[in-house]
């Protein structure tokens, strides 16, 4: 069976993995389109790099299936891996070799050409802005630039997607905002497709198109940030939770009229105004012309952290 | 298979860049040169008028203070070996490499059997060079040029050796496969080869002793004796491989060590002056060291085969 569709690049088909009795990878469906960028949330153990494993073909699944590109991981893993770049979380590079010896190495794996692999060299260094440190040994990189490094060794062989796992673990925020603005450039320029594995989604949330989140080997959720915020927060962007003395009747319809309020429930003294703006002040000044003492007011805005906190306080 | 061909190369050019080459090269040079040297002071006593053989005696003849070649090799190859295999696997998982070689558009026996196959190489040129550099030497000093015969001999014996060093490097490689941190894979390598190499010999001896005692014992005893202390200590390849080395090496006489009732039968004869000895043709050595011969190059596939089996059926974590 070839799933042809020329338009998802990842298809999962309820794919399963487990070791022994224990089940790290449950039922999981994706399917990814081209030029996607694609994020994999969820804890450490969830199951994203065994996913990720199943996907290039370096772990059978135990049932299900994985295409990438028309061709099953499982069965046709060499061409899987000719059109996928993958960058593992604890990567690793011949510490003894300059950066070029490295690249070399893969683009020869690769079958390159001999006669194309200088050139070929540059053009990813100078992408990853390394071009100056072309000759010198690996083991004087910081962690950075071997993130960076890493990132030109899967651009070495023209990969039509590239995953990264957990791919700002570790590196401060300005270095990773780098990492992540080089990761949009090439998505737009060279129309790459991306899947992202993190449990930093702060940083991911800036980037990916769509998300997806797992949580013990399941996809519990999986849509645009925006539309699972709204999902998360009953339908809007923002989630604002009042607390007053007293809550008279009639108040809850009022607060309903308010523009851009999408919904309001009500749980003995609080209540939470689900809205697409920040409607605060509107709020608080309905509030006081109807003379109630307003104890607190909240805002949740950060949908991702809320769904986060939701599925990751249940473990 | 450029696959292959792309780690043999990357595995060759590391493995003559790498300090532990240069360290074992000087090590089997400082060796092989003084054995030589030794072997030339000494010659002219070792080698009877009579023998042909002359030109074997350079790497078979020792002194008193110093072994022959033979008996350093026998010493090193093992070492040799076991450093070139011990890390091939496990120190690529820990530095993070082996996910990132492995996604790459290749079958993952690619890698084993390019660093396998760049193993053997090295140990080939290491051992055949030594041996052209120490033939060398002895075609100047003693001025005897080696017999066609010979120089099959030496063939054959750098053929043993390579295959007795891929043993060894097989069976630390699969300890690298199977083992997370190269030093226990090397020290559990290392203690096989003390075990197989000083304990055995000992352990062969005295069950030897303890089923047949050797105090006023008769010829046949003798020889029973003789029989279990070589059957047991035939368990090491370590003792295959000096066996093998010797018949090749010494045509005159070196097959009877490793035959029980020869052996005995023949010492008295021999120090009576009553039995002279001729040497064997290169076909009849073969068939007396084919056994250990076949062993070794058995041992040497099966070391490899399971740590080939071992690596395609485990599961590659990034951590």
């Amino acid at each position: 069976m070839v799933n042809d569709n020329n338009n998802n690049l990842i298809i999962c088909e309820n794919l399963t993995k487990k070791y022994n009795e224990h089940i790290v990878v449950d039922n999981f469906n994706l399917t990814v389109k081209r030029g996607e960028i694609f994020g994999l949330l969820g804890p450490n153990g969830a199951g994203k790099s065994t996913i990720i494993l199943m996907i290039l073909g370096l772990t059978e699944p135990t049932s299900g299936s994985v295409f990438v590109g028309g061709y099953n991981s499982t069965k046709e893993p060499l061409k899987v891996k000719r059109i996928t770049g993958y960058l593992p979380e604890k990567v690793g590079f011949y510490d003894d070799m300059t950066a070029r010896g490295n690249l070399e190495y893969t683009a020869e794996l690769n079958n390159i050409p001999y006669s194309e692999i200088p050139k070929k060299i540059d053009e990813v260094l100078e992408i990853v802005d390394l071009l100056k440190y072309k000759n010198s040994l690996v083991k004087t990189f910081s962690k950075g630039m071997k993130q960076r490094l890493g990132i030109a060794d899967v651009l070495i062989k023209d990969p039509q997607l590239i995953i990264f796992d957990e791919l700002t673990e570790g590196l401060d925020v300005r270095v990773a905002n780098q990492i992540l603005q080089t990761i949009l450039d090439l998505n737009k320029q060279k129309n790459i497709t991306f899947l992202l594995s993190s449990h930093q989604l702060n940083l991911i949330q800036k980037i990916c198109t769509r998300v997806g989140i797992l949580s013990k080997g399941k996809l519990i959720g999986e849509g645009s940030i925006d539309s699972l915020g709204r999902e998360m927060f009953g339908g809007g962007k923002f989630s604002i939770e009042v607390e007053l003395e007293k809550i008279p009747d009639g108040l809850i319809d009022k607060l309903k009229k308010l523009d851009k309020v999408v919904n309001v429930f009500r749980n003995e003294n609080q209540i939470r105004v689900v809205c697409d703006k920040d409607i605060r002040q509107d709020i608080s000044k309905l509030i006081a012309s109807e003379g109630i003492l307003l104890t607190r007011m909240d805002i949740k805005r950060d949908a991702l952290e809320e769904i986060y906190l939701k599925y990751f306080k249940e473990e | 298979m450029r696959s292959v061909l792309t780690v043999f190369r990357k595995e060759l050019s590391d493995h003559f860049c790498s300090n532990k080459f240069l360290v074992l090269l000087a090590l089997i040079y400082v060796s092989g040169l003084s054995s030589t040297y030794v072997a030339l002071t000494n010659i002219r006593e070792a080698a009877s008028s009579l023998d042909k053989h002359v030109f074997l005696y350079l790497f078979t003849t020792g002194g008193d203070v110093l072994p022959s070649f033979i008996t350093f090799i026998n010493f090193f190859i093992p070492i040799i070996g076991i450093i070139f295999g011990f890390d091939a696997i496990n120190s690529e998982r820990n530095s993070g490499n082996l996910s990132r070689i492995l996604s790459q558009p290749i079958y993952r026996d690619s890698l084993i059997n390019g660093k396998f196959l760049a193993g053997i190489a090295t140990l080939f040129i290491i051992i055949s060079s030594i041996v052209i550099i120490i033939s060398g030497i002895g075609l100047v000093a003693i001025g005897v040029p080696p017999t066609s015969e010979e120089i099959l001999r030496l063939f054959f014996f750098v053929f043993i050796c390579v295959i007795y060093g891929g043993f060894w490097m097989g069976l630390s490689m699969l300890f690298s496969v199977i083992m997370e941190k190269p030093t226990a894979s090397i020290l559990t390598s290392i203690s096989i080869w003390i075990f197989l190499m000083f304990f055995l010999p000992i352990i062969a001896n005295a069950i030897a002793s303890a089923i047949v005692p050797l105090d006023g014992a008769s010829t046949a005893d003798q020889i029973r004796n003789y029989s279990i202390e070589t059957a047991i200590s035939r368990i090491s390849p370590a003792t295959l491989f000096s066996e093998a080395i010797v018949v090749l090496l010494v045509p005159t006489g070196g097959n009877i060590f490793i035959n029980a009732v020869g052996y005995l039968q023949s010492y008295e004869l021999l120090q009576s002056g009553k039995m002279l000895l001729s040497p064997l043709s290169l076909g009849q050595s073969l068939i007396q060291v084919w056994p250990q011969l076949v062993v070794i190059i058995a041992l040497a596939i099966v070391c490899f085969a399971a740590s080939y089996i071992i690596f395609m059926r485990q599961e590659i974590r990034a951590t």
